[in-house]
C-alpha cells in the first residue's frame, strides 16, 4: 500500500456545491477501491500563474492517501473523462515527503518556516 | 580623479567571495514541496527560469528535486512556465 498525493484544479465556473459534489465523487471512488484517505485540504479558489483553459482561476483541492498501485490509473483514466477537472497531477510520496506531510499537518512546520527563514537571513 | 576614468573594455570579473553551500545539507531539509510557491520562487529568476547551481550554490543531488518540484510546480499552474517580472 503505497502513500499518494493527488492535487486537482476544477474550473471556477461551477458553483461550490458542484465542487464539493466532484470531489465528493473521487473521495468515493478512492474509497470503494480499498483506499485508505489520510488527509483532505482544499485550497479553494486561487489565481493561476497561466491561463489554463482561458480561465484565471482554479478550485484546487489536495488528497492524501495510502493505495495499492493499480488503482492510480483508474483514478486518472476518471479525471481525464471529467471535464470539470482543469489540470490534476498525482504524486507517490516517499518517506522523506511522508515526514514532511506529517509535519506539516502537525503544525510543527510554522515554526521551523520562520527558523530557517532566520537562518536565511543570517547566512543571506 | 583620472582613477574614475578608467573604462575597462571588458567588464572586470567581479569574485563573489562569499562561500556557496547547499542549504537543503545545511538546513536539514529532506523534501522539496512542490506546492510550496513562495520557497521554489528562490530558485527561479525573475522571467519564471531555474537558476543554474553555480548562482545557487545547491548540491547535484538537491538540484535535482528542485528542478522536478518547480517542473510540477509550472504543471499545475502555480509558478508560471515564463513571465516577465516575476518578483
Amino acid at each position: 500500500m503505497q502513500q499518494y498525493e493527488t492535487l486537482i484544479v476544477l474550473t471556477p465556473l461551477l458553483s461550490e456545491e458542484t465542487a464539493k459534489e466532484a470531489i465528493a465523487k473521487y473521495r468515493g471512488i478512492l474509497t470503494a477501491n480499498g483506499a485508505e484517505i489520510i488527509n483532505e485540504d482544499s485550497w479553494g479558489l486561487k489565481k493561476l500563474a497561466y491561463p489554463i483553459q482561458k480561465k484565471t482561476t482554479g478550485y484546487y483541492h489536495l488528497t492524501e492517501f495510502k493505495a495499492p498501485g493499480e488503482l492510480i490509473n483508474k483514478l486518472e483514466i476518471e479525471y481525464r473523462r471529467d471535464e470539470r477537472i482543469m489540470r490534476f497531477l498525482t504524486v507517490a510520496l516517499d518517506k522523506h515527503a511522508i515526514a514532511y506531510s506529517e509535519k506539516k499537518r502537525s503544525g510543527a512546520f510554522n515554526q521551523k518556516k520562520e527558523a530557517k527563514s532566520q537562518t536565511e537571513e543570517v547566512a543571506g | 580623479m583620472a582613477k574614475d576614468q578608467i573604462k575597462y573594455v571588458t567588464a572586470p570579473k567581479v569574485e563573489d567571495t562569499r562561500k556557496k553551500y547547499c542549504r537543503f545539507k545545511k538546513n536539514g531539509i529532506k523534501y522539496i514541496d512542490y506546492k510550496d510557491a513562495n520557497f521554489l520562487l528562490k530558485f527561479i529568476n525573475d522571467q519564471g527560469k531555474l537558476l543554474p547551481r553555480r548562482l545557487t550554490g545547491t548540491s547535484l543531488k538537491f538540484q535535482r528535486k528542485v528542478a522536478q518540484a518547480v517542473k510540477r510546480a509550472r504543471h499545475i499552474g502555480i509558478l508560471p512556465y515564463v513571465t516577465d517580472s516575476l518578483k
